[in-house]
């Protein structure tokens, strides 16, 4: 099933000539209504008449997430905030969180785009759904929610945080799929596994996003449950999930580009790079009017792939993740900087500036590991001091994170000093 | 009236305690007492010897995070209930105990290190009972 064919399916020439349409829309948009902008477009000597399809694209100026966070909470909306009727935020690289919004039409389109990644994954009204995204202020929750809801399926707004009752509900309700972090959906599997109910549920698909995962694991979440694992995309600054998602053949996610117009650049020279090829994932959002984008970095390594897929769709689609272009990590679906936690060790004043992150995944959930050095200031010789001074810097650092990170105190000079760039994380998780 | 412990942060790995003693011993460093206490991820070694600063400096100079700290030390004859008349004086006036370990001075008696939250006014406690505290100069 296709959920808008004659969008999902239209001629290549078709899309180019739509998106070129709304493209031409959007820049003037912009131009006219956020400042931002068109200070930006100025600074380049471009002008919106400039811009007469996608061909003009690379005209046009980056949006980074520091250009978010430069101007919180609400510098780049381009609408007044009458017609903003829901806001959406995510961690920033300095605490400061980085805030979405949009307007009724947005929500639409959003539903609209959720509602296509569902059919991809072979769901319809009949179904129920499961949604064990947290619900609030990540995008997760709720995005999924309304999609499932505009699909005409029955949603269960689970949120996330009581496996028990999810299990329990999975079973007396008959849930057809399931709408989570891989992660989570693994640390479920294993729950029924434990319980002997792997055979009780009636699951057919599952819908998973919001952290990095691998093909692996995607087949180990199939083989566990006997079921369908789909891969959706997204991010809050284009919209949140449903930006894209991967259908049966599982090869490559279908971008919704009707909507969220997809570059591949080289990160260093910002140039795009050719069909296929490695890159920096970049959106422009055609459509959005609370929070219009022009070429966003995702700072997500992808490829992209122009061809028509076997289940009939010609959108683009992009290739299974292959890191990224910075140093963020994303630990149970929270985006961490390194920054952050050193800002706030510094801001501590009771450490030295050597720090380490262990990311690794125990129990298919993710835990992090922050090690300090302990340095001459703060030594004591008393246990329950040091034992103090670890809790407080494990406070600090969930308070500045939102994750709750067990902190270990290493002797001086035992984490690597570097020439150049400091490698501050070491990721067991072997997510790539 | 004090004696300086010298207190050194060990991560629990292999070998790191045994690299410390090395490093005393290659200063020619004498250990006259040592109490190790572990948690879960670190050990805390805390130690009377022959001299502190050397040994300070030298555990700096590997590495190794090292402090000197004061801490009373005081004679007990080996009789039952020596050690908990004393400390029934030091609780008696309101003096909270941090920790204490047995202190091996080679003599006849039975010495042990005390750290208190206040030392002065523990040691003051300690003196009007008329024990005697261990010197510097003994070791």
């Amino acid at each position: 099933m296709i959920w808008n064919e004659a969008k999902e399916c239209m001629s290549r020439d078709e899309m180019r000539h739509l998106q070129s349409k709304r493209l031409v829309k959007l820049v003037d948009r912009v131009y006219h209504n956020v400042e931002f902008y068109r200070k930006k477009m100025q600074v380049l000597g471009v002008e919106p008449g400039d811009i007469k399809g996608i061909e003009d694209l690379h005209k046009l100026p980056f949006t980074t997430k520091s250009d978010l966070r430069d101007t919180y909470p609400f510098g780049l909306f381009a609408v007044p905030k009458t017609q903003i009727v829901r806001v959406h935020a995510s961690s920033g690289t300095t605490g400061k969180a980085t805030v979405v919004g949009y307007t009724r039409r947005d929500i639409e389109i959003w539903s609209e785009c959720v509602a296509r990644a569902f059919t991809q994954a072979g769901l319809g009204r009949d179904d129920i759904i499961q949604i064990a995204y947290g619900y609030g202020l990540f995008t997760g929750g709720l995005g999924a929610h309304y999609g499932a809801e505009n699909l005409g399926a029955t949603v269960v707004p689970m949120s996330t945080g009581n496996t028990k009752k999810l299990t329990t509900m999975m079973k007396d309700f008959e849930a057809t799929a399931i709408a989570c972090t891989p992660s989570y959906l693994l640390h479920i599997a294993e729950t029924l596994e434990a319980d002997g109910d792997i055979d009780k549920i009636k699951l057919k698909a599952a819908i998973c996003g919001a952290e990095p995962w691998t093909e692996q694991m995607r087949k180990q979440i199939e083989e566990k449950l006997h079921i369908n694992a789909f891969d959706i995309y997204g991010l809050s600054e284009i919209m949140g999930p449903g930006v894209a998602c991967d259908c049966i053949y599982h090869k490559g996610l279908h971008v919704y580009e009707d909507h969220f117009l997809p570059e591949v650049i080289d990160p260093e020279t910002l140039e795009p790079v050719a069909e296929g090829e490695t890159g920096e994932l970049v959106f422009t959002t055609l459509t959005k009017e609370g929070l219009p984008l022009l070429r966003y970095r995702t700072r997500d390594l992808t490829s992209i792939s122009y061809d028509k897929c076997e289940c009939g769709r010609t959108l683009a689609r992009i290739s299974r993740f292959k890191g990224r272009s910075d140093d963020m990590l994303i630990i149970r679906g929270v985006n961490v900087f390194p920054s952050q936690v050193e800002a706030a060790l510094l801001e501590m004043g009771e450490t030295a500036p050597h720090y380490m992150l262990i990311v690794d995944r125990v129990n298919n959930l993710d835990t992090l590991e922050v090690q300090v050095e302990v340095d001459e200031k703060f030594f004591s010789d008393k246990i329950s001091e040091l034992e103090n001074l670890t809790k407080k810097i494990a406070h600090v650092i969930q308070q500045a994170i939102g994750l709750a990170v067990k902190v270990k105190l290493v002797e001086p000079n035992t984490i690597q000093r570097s020439m150049g760039k400091a490698v501050r994380v070491i990721d067991n998780r072997k997510l790539v | 009236m004090f004696l300086k412990q010298l207190s050194v942060f060990i991560e629990n790995r292999e070998g790191r305690l045994e690299q410390v003693l090395d490093t005393l011993k290659e200063e020619n460093i004498n250990i006259i007492s040592l109490s190790l206490a572990d948690t879960s991820d670190f050990g805390l070694l805390r130690m009377i010897v022959s001299d502190g600063e050397k040994g300070k400096e030298a555990l700096k100079a590997r590495g190794f995070t090292a402090m000197l700290n004061p801490v009373l030390a005081v004679k007990l004859s080996h009789q039952v209930g020596q050690l908990q008349v004393l400390l029934s004086e030091i609780c008696k006036a309101g003096i909270n105990i941090e920790y204490t370990y047995a202190l091996a001075t080679g003599n006849d008696d039975a010495s042990i290190v005390i750290k208190t939250a206040d030392l002065e006014k523990a040691a003051e406690v300690l003196q009007k009972t008329g024990v005697e505290l261990v010197s510097a100069e003994e070791l």
